[in-house]
């Protein structure tokens, strides 16, 4: 079963994101912002990572950018999952070495089908 | 609704679009007319039924079988046609050093499916050697046509079977939508085409999509409409369909290819058949 953090401040979208992952056989854990999220990579790195790019204490992109310099940290598919819905971002997060990019409101089919194109599903 | 009027109403799609609608599908009927109704300025589906029945208006039954046809797709839809195109058509017409590539999308509906073509032979030039391709789109309905032609999406069709790296090259943001830009678009030439015509004018093709729109046909007008496909084939040429469709008893003029699942060309019967008519 392939792993995927689920990092959001909104308990709620968590929720949310977690029934549609659970649907796709994934394992889910959960992180309300990126400086947990990166103390749980570092303690178990997971398969993929639906990452918020707003967030208190550590944001969806400074995250990023520390998970890819952790040893293990290019490994794990990290899918964005915001409502910044506008192309420097999007550019902004690809560059930084997200794999792909989803602008809410997303559903179960987006979700699906960005996962199927980056190989998950 | 009541069977009367439902008969009228699928007989009339029938003999207008090939669609055949079961009397399960009351639901979808009212559901799709009312709307027209409405827009058409008439209080009723009873009253739209009464001015098609009394003026046989050729507008409002073009409207009518317009709302009624079914235009779900998105990019990259299923995938396999596309790795098929990218594994199997496209290196065989580079091998046999094909000319003036032309591509046929039989039932184009909004157009994701022409334009994912485009994107992915842009993508890739190595798949044309530089070579041009003529991509034609077509449909029944005017209303899909038109935004194909428009190439205007919503956040949620660019999500939808698009690769955010296709969406980041070939997009621009235009308030809440997303257009592709000039040059895929001109890539792509759009015309209105029933499939229940002979498609002869549009001349000859290496290659034809027609995925997911037999499946609306009955038995009689799928081997119709595959028999006038077959007749505008260029030789050696591949046709795609859908992934619940196929060619197996309802034509004898196209089969399944030896290498690849979902890939059919002319049987050789129908091969000398093309050249004949040529
Ligand atoms: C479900 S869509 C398929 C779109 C695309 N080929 C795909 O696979 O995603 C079916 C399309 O067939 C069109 N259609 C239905 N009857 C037709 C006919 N008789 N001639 C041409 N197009 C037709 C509809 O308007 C609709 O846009």
């Amino acid at each position: 079963m392939k792993r995927c953090l689920i990092v959001d401040d909104s308990r709620v979208v968590r929720k949310v994101a977690r029934r549609i992952l659970e649907d796709l056989k994934f394992d889910t854990s959960e992180a309300a912002d990126g400086a947990q999220a990166l103390d749980h990579c570092r303690a178990d790195m997971p398969d993929a990572v639906l990452l918020d790019w707003n967030m208190p204490v550590m944001n969806g992109i400074d995250f990023l950018r520390a998970l890819r310099r952790e040893p293990g940290g290019e490994r794990p598919i990290v899918v964005f999952c915001t409502t910044e819905n506008d192309m420097s971002h999007i550019a902004e997060a690809i560059r930084s070495g997200a794999n792909e990019y989803i602008m809410k409101p997303f559903d179960s089919e987006i979700i699906e089908s960005k996962f199927a194109e980056v190989g998950l599903v | 609704m009541n069977s009367i009027d439902f008969e009228f109403v699928s007989g009339l799609l029938r003999r207008r679009a090939g669609i055949v609608l079961t009397a399960d599908k009351t639901y979808l009927l009212e559901s799709r007319l009312a709307p027209l109704a409405r827009k058409e300025g008439l209080n009723s589906i009873d009253d739209l039924l009464q001015v098609v029945r009394a003026r046989r208006d050729e507008r409002l039954i073009t409207a009518l079988v317009d709302v009624m046809t079914t235009n779900e797709t998105f990019f990259f839809r299923d995938k396999t046609p596309f790795e098929l195109m990218a594994d199997v058509v496209m290196p065989k017409m580079l091998e046999e050093n094909r000319q003036n590539l032309r591509i046929w999308c039989a039932a184009c509906s909004t157009g994701q499916e022409p334009y994912s073509l485009a994107m992915m032979l842009d993508d890739n030039p190595r798949l044309t050697g530089g070579r041009p391709v003529e991509i034609v789109a077509t449909d029944i309905s005017t209303r899909v046509l038109e935004k194909a032609k428009a190439g205007l999406y919503s956040q949620f069709e660019v999500q939808r079977g698009l690769p955010i790296q296709m969406l980041m090259k070939y997009f621009h943001q235009k308030d809440d939508l997303w257009q592709l830009s000039d040059r895929i678009r001109s890539k792509v030439t759009f015309k209105e085409f029933n499939l229940m015509e002979e498609p002869r004018a549009f001349g000859q093709f290496d290659v034809i999509f027609c995925r997911n729109v037999l499946i609306y046909f009955d038995a009689a007008t799928k081997s119709k409409v595959l028999d006038n496909l077959s007749r505008i084939m260029r030789p050696n040429s591949y046709l795609l369909l859908g992934a619940a469709e196929t060619v197996i008893g309802v034509t004898k003029k196209f089969e399944a290819t030896k290498e690849r699942r979902g890939l059919y060309q002319l049987t050789s019967q129908a091969a000398s058949g093309a050249i004949r008519a040529a």
